[in-house]
């Protein structure tokens, strides 16, 4: 007893955070300020564990910040920046108004800028740091890289996300990092791993955008204004480490590869400096002019308490990561015009390939069609007039399906006019118990190095497929039988119980039936037991048992669509042999 | 005034022309504007009231003006009337001259008032191309045309000191590419502050699956009913986000889009998505499951009646059982060969039947309607049965009768020979009866609100009634007696009350918890308390216990010497729990369900009424609804 009363709200929770309207006043910012200082802060709401204790007793919606935030975001130099640029463009206005030209270029000239050169640094301590975030910069600067000038942001925006997305790609080519591809409805997925880091960014295809009308380009400018800074201090830090010249200059090989006769036609140097740079088909000036790149050998420590099975383990692993960056090494590829340049360009290189394209096409094309150690062209249209013996003719998806695979694919899949098999997702890890598609089970037949299926005639192929699936069916009949001639067994022993009571039943029947009888007891100690749960428990048990089931039903429901195609298409094909004999 | 405004136009007119001569149109011009405008706005005002007053005007004027019309036709009617003008300062009326009506004509057809202004005289410029000799004026020019300018002087200097001084420098053309750098050439671990441990990263974007594939496999195609109600789908709701979609080739994939949109979204996300820290349980669901102890087997076996069994109790030797029905029978069994020994006919239905925990005499209490009967069933050892006969004969009256709620009587005739002794006539439906340890005292339950009569306990020896209670708080569901103390338990819907009988007071109030109490029973150490309720719950003293029934609880019962409790229900199972009760009160007891049973029929809604265990072996016997009394061994 005894001692002041304490007040409701006044400690504890309720003081910790803050609204946002109070946030912003306190700040004595605009809102669309506030949402600048944000988003380049890197400051978001919170959601408190207890909103009403926080809310001071109102169940009302609100957004909050940790007081702490605001109170970090109170001495930030850029909110100074945003006052001197509010006044800024009242004086502009001003001057318009009074028709002071001279007035207005001067302003013009001392328009506030700000860095966010600190920020970067604030928000992301180590270098490490920024690595991890990079995915939705890198998204975001593709984006904008293929923006149209259509003033729905700077000009200078869109050069310096093209600048920066070209850097980014250059540098994934030359350190090989490129890990999986995806060719989604949306767009085209890369994966890298990046100094241990993995790193997925997403490229929309090359087509002209449709601006929606209800999507704020300011905050996706504030956004990109920020991944801009972040992205190039990354780049500068990659180039750095891979001992690249930055801004990226093409090697002295590449460069003189690339003075083609065609180069009058671009227009400025340094424009077409950067077309080259994005063509990829050279390789970038280092600042230690090395010869060749010396392989690193791996050094091997082996560490106390680690045991030899995990080494060899780790050295399998990394064996294997080296044989796949030189996946498509020593091949020499010819993308045909209505392929996409970029990506594939961009891939092939990933993995050591040579590539080139049409002159006409795009500039830094280093070889032409009517090359004779071009091994495959890769081509999107149903036929080719001219064709060369020596070289595979195949469609983009093979490379893209070549990467996931980590192996180069039959190409006899992908061939011209070929109906392609389903393009798999890289990305799904199928634990067990989830649906896995038959394809990708046969791609991870092909990875253990099985090969069952002869592929020299389709015929073949088709019968022992059916056969296959005949023994399959005939197992699986095999064991429904099985399963009836229990049940009738057993049907059989129960009506003889009933028809003959009398009869000592042999010993035989029980044995058989101890074991059901156990599994019985099992199930029933097991519906005691769940009924003796707490209620909280049994409330997390029936949940996850729902999301089990849940699951289940639905890979059971993808095996059945599954199936059921397939004895579509079989019968289809059936039909159409016998109408061809 | 018209005419001051007339005359004024006029030299003004006059003056302007003369002035500027090549001028022709612009000064000139502006006062015949306003001139015809004012003459027709005049000419309207005038023909206003011309028109109304046309007759009488025309009488009025002269016959110059009849000429006139004759010879202009309608349009000379203006000038008829213009010929004589009010003058309003004067307040006569002028009459215009010939040349006057001239100068109005020419006015109205847009001329020069002046027949002899000539409006295309030719231009003569001020200034001409030709040089001449002399200047315009023959001033001296001033002194300080010829030196600087002291001010000037002044600020240029200053300018040209801060030059110096580099104050001013030249503006520097802008560098708008930005520049980069190292950043992180110097990572000190001083810059990681709390604020970066704090911080909750976003979550990563969710990785496509084979669904988003430009060529998926066929099963991830949606078939069109899924087709159809994906649409239909609140877009917040669907699980998959877009359709999947299956294209032949590379090259027919066309522009996604939404891809700005989801890109807008994801920085919504960002910026304006609260965030939490959120621990993922990741439970495997078999460690939620309590580990218990094995069960053993029990078997069930079964009996029958015609109608629902209302109640069943076991004698104290547990060789014979008891089991009352709606039938109004009454029917003792053997436990062992579960053969019905004797089936006595009371009046009616029968509520409930007791027997007495004294294995000294054979005595059965049993209500029906209004009556308590207790019976000598006449089964068992015959020096029991006669020493039973005799407790009740050797009563002897009172010397003094005191009035009792209840009145004793004997039975006698056929009555008798079926074994009946004494028949307690109640005022009202007994619904409960329940024996005292010793066996000596018996209390009946007559649930009802507005009486003060609820709870009646008869001493057999005696043969003396008493109404423990002077008032009864709510409907009285069961009774009770501790089984050693000399405690009484009073359940009404909620509460269970704990009297002292020696002290005469309340001791205790157990609050119960639940809606309905439907019945009662304590453990044989006298503890714990068993309840059970119409809500599905089973209650222990110290813990409810999670909901077991399906249905509402009819009975339940502790087993004498094992730490077993059954409990029965409307949905026909008993289940018969371990019930661990420990001597440290404050350990709560452990329970363990050890058994499910299920085998009585549900009936007009109706499973399991009665529960009973069989005092020495862990049997349990159940009445239902079915007309059977089933045994679980």
């Amino acid at each position: 007893m005894g001692g002041l009363q304490k007040k409701k709200y006044e400690s504890g929770s309720a003081t910790n955070y803050i609204s946002r309207n109070k946030a912003r006043k306190k700040l004595c910012l605009s809102l669309a300020d506030f949402r600048r200082l944000c988003i380049l802060k890197g400051v978001y709401p919170h959601e408190p564990k207890h909103k009403k204790k926080v809310n001071k007793g109102s169940t009302a919606q609100r957004t909050f910040y940790l007081l702490k935030d605001i109170r970090f975001l109170l001495h930030e130099p850029i909110v100074g920046k945003f006052r001197e640029y509010k006044i800024f463009v009242r004086k502009l206005r001003k001057a318009y108004g009074k028709a002071e030209w001279g007035g207005v270029e001067r302003l013009r000239d001392n328009k506030p800028a700000y860095k966010l050169d600190h920020i970067v640094k604030e928000r992301y301590p180590t270098f490490i740091d920024a690595l991890r975030d990079v995915d939705d910069a890198l998204s975001m600067c593709f984006l904008f890289s293929t923006f149209a000038r259509t003033g729905k942001c700077h000009v200078q925006t869109i050069q310096l996300c093209r600048r920066l997305s070209v850097e980014w790609m250059n540098y994934i080519v030359t350190s090989r990092s490129l890990k999986k591809v995806f060719l989604s409805i949306k767009g085209i997925y890369y994966q890298a791993e990046v100094l241990g880091q993995t790193i997925t960014w997403l490229v929309p295809y090359q087509f002209a955008h449709d601006h929606p009308t209800d999507v704020d380009y300011r905050v996706m400018a504030t956004f990109t204004e920020f991944y801009t800074t972040l992205l190039g201090f990354v780049n500068f830090r990659l180039y750095q480490t891979l001992n690249l010249l930055y801004p990226p200059k093409l090697d002295v090989k590449g460069e003189t590869e690339l003075k083609a006769e065609f180069e009058e036609d671009y227009a400025m140097d340094s424009e077409s400096y950067l077309e080259k740079l994005s063509a990829l088909s050279a390789s970038l000036a280092r600042v230690v002019s090395s010869a060749e790149e010396e392989e690193a050998e791996m050094d091997y420590f082996p560490v106390e308490g680690e045991d030899m099975e995990k080494m060899e383990a780790r050295v399998k692993a990394q064996h294997e990561q080296d044989k796949q960056k030189k996946l498509f090494e020593g091949l020499k590829f010819f993308l045909n015009r209505e392929v996409p340049r970029e990506s594939l360009a961009f891939i092939l290189r990933c993995f050591g390939a040579q590539v080139s394209w049409d002159k006409s096409l795009c500039i830094g094309s280093t070889y032409d069609a009517e090359d004779e150690t071009i091994t495959h062209h890769i081509v999107d249209r149903p036929n080719m007039d001219k064709q060369y013996m020596n070289r595979y003719y195949i469609q983009p998806q093979w490379v893209f399906d070549s990467v996931n695979a980590k192996m180069l694919l039959p190409v006899e899949d992908y061939f011209l006019g070929v109906t392609l098999p389903p393009h798999l997702s890289p990305f799904v890890e199928e634990k067990e118990g989830d649906y896995v598609p038959p394809e990708k089970l046969k791609l991870l037949a092909l990875q253990r190095g099985e090969r069952p299926v002869e592929e020299d005639e389709e015929d073949d192929e088709e019968e022992e497929e059916e056969e296959d699936d005949d023994e399959e069916e005939e197992e699986d009949d095999d064991e429904e039988a099985e399963e009836e001639a229990k049940l009738k067994e057993m049907e059989e022993k129960k009506s003889q119980g009933k028809a003959l009571p009398v009869k000592v039943t042999p010993g035989k029947v029980k044995s058989e039936n101890r074991h059901r009888l156990e599994q019985e007891e099992k199930a029933e100690e097991k519906r005691l037991a769940i009924m003796m749960m707490k209620k909280r428990d049994k409330y997390l048990y029936d949940k996850i048992m729902f999301g089990k089931k849940r699951h289940v039903r639905e890979t059971n429901k993808m095996v059945a669509k599954r199936k059921a195609l397939d004895e579509a298409s079989k019968a289809d094909r059936k039909k159409k042999k016998q109408k061809k004999q | 005034m018209e005419r001051r405004a007339d005359c004024s136009w006029w030299s003004g007119g006059k003056r302007e022309g003369r002035r500027a001569p090549g001028k022709r149109t612009g000064p000139v011009k502006c006062p015949r504007e306003r001139e015809t405008k004012a003459v027709s706005r005049e000419g309207k005002k005038g023909e206003r009231p011309a028109k109304q007053t046309s007759y009488r005007k025309a009488t009025e004027t002269d016959r110059i003006g009849e000429k006139s019309i004759k010879r202009k036709g309608t349009q000379g009617f203006v000038c008829i009337f213009r010929r004589t003008v009010q003058d309003k300062m004067t307040g006569s009326d002028v009459r215009l001259s010939d040349e006057q009506v001239d100068l109005v004509h020419r006015l109205q057809h847009g001329k020069f008032g002046d027949i002899n202004f000539n409006e295309y005289e030719p231009a003569i410029d001020f200034f001409s191309n030709e040089v001449m000799i002399h200047p315009v004026t023959n001033r001296p020019e001033d002194k300080r045309s010829f030196i600087p300018s002291l001010i000037e002087k002044e600020k240029v200097g200053k300018l040209v000191h801060a030059i110096k001084m580099g104050w001013i420098k030249p503006r520097r053309p802008k560098d708008s590419a930005p520049l980069y750098y190292d950043l992180w050439a110097k990572e000190d671990p001083n810059s990681i502050l709390g604020r970066h441990k704090m911080h909750v990263p976003a979550p990563k974007i969710r990785l496509p699956g084979h669904e988003e594939s430009y060529n998926p496999p066929p099963e991830y195609l949606l078939t069109e009913e899924e087709r159809l109600a994906w649409e239909q789908q609140d877009p917040e709701e669907r699980k998959l986000s877009l359709l999947p979609q299956k294209f032949p080739s590379l090259r027919a994939v066309p522009a996604f889009t939404r891809f700005i949109h989801e890109r807008f979204e994801r920085c919504l996300d960002l910026y304006l998505c609260p965030r939490q820290r959120k621990m993922r349980v990741n439970v495997n669901p078999e460690d939620l499951i309590p580990k218990l102890p094995k069960p053993k087997d029990l078997h069930p076996c079964t009996a029958g009646h015609s109608s629902l069994v209302r109640s069943i109790s076991v004698a104290p030797g547990g060789q014979w059982l008891v089991s009352g029905s709606d039938d109004g029978t009454v029917r003792f069994w053997e436990v062992a060969t579960a053969r019905c020994l004797k089936t006595v006919e009371v009046g009616g239905a029968v509520k409930s039947v007791a027997w007495s925990p004294n294995p000294a005499v054979c005595l059965v209490a049993i209500s029906h309607g209004n009556t308590v009967v207790l019976m000598n069933p006449g089964l068992g050892d015959r020096l029991i049965l006669s020493a039973t006969d005799q407790l009740i004969s050797s009563y002897e009256e009172p010397t003094e009768v005191k009035d009792q709620p209840v009145e004793w009587s004997l039975a006698e005739g056929t009555e008798h020979q079926q074994g009946q002794r004494l028949i307690l006539t109640h005022p009202r439906a007994v619904k409960q009866v329940t024996w005292h340890g010793k066996g000596d005292y018996l209390a009946c339950v007559m649930p009802d609100v507005s009486s003060n009569v609820q709870v009646v306990i008869h001493q057999v020896s005696k043969r003396r009634t008493q109404n423990p209670f002077r008032k009864n708080k709510g409907m009285v569901q069961c009774v009770s007696f501790h089984p050693i103390r000399p405690y009484f338990f009073v359940a009404t819907q909620r509460h269970v009350r704990v009297y002292n009988l020696i002290k005469q007071e309340l001791t205790k109030k157990l609050m119960t918890n639940c809606k309905w109490v439907s019945s009662m029973a304590i453990h044989p150490g006298g503890d714990n308390v068993i309840c059970g309720s119409y809500d599905c719950r089973v209650l222990t003293n110290s813990s409810t216990d999670p909901e077991h029934h399906k249905k509402a609880l009819r009975g339940v019962a502790y087993h004498r010497q094992y730490p077993l409790f059954a409990s029965g229900s409307d949905d026909g199972s008993v289940i018969v729990c371990h019930g661990m009760v420990y001597n440290d009160l404050l350990q709560n007891p452990l329970i363990v369900p050890v058994k499910v049973l299920k085998g009585h029929t549900i009936t007009h809604d109706l499973g399991v009424l009665d529960v009973a265990f069989h005092p020495t072996q862990p049997w349990v016997f159940s009445s239902g609804a079915d007309g059977t009394v089933r045994l679980f061994t």
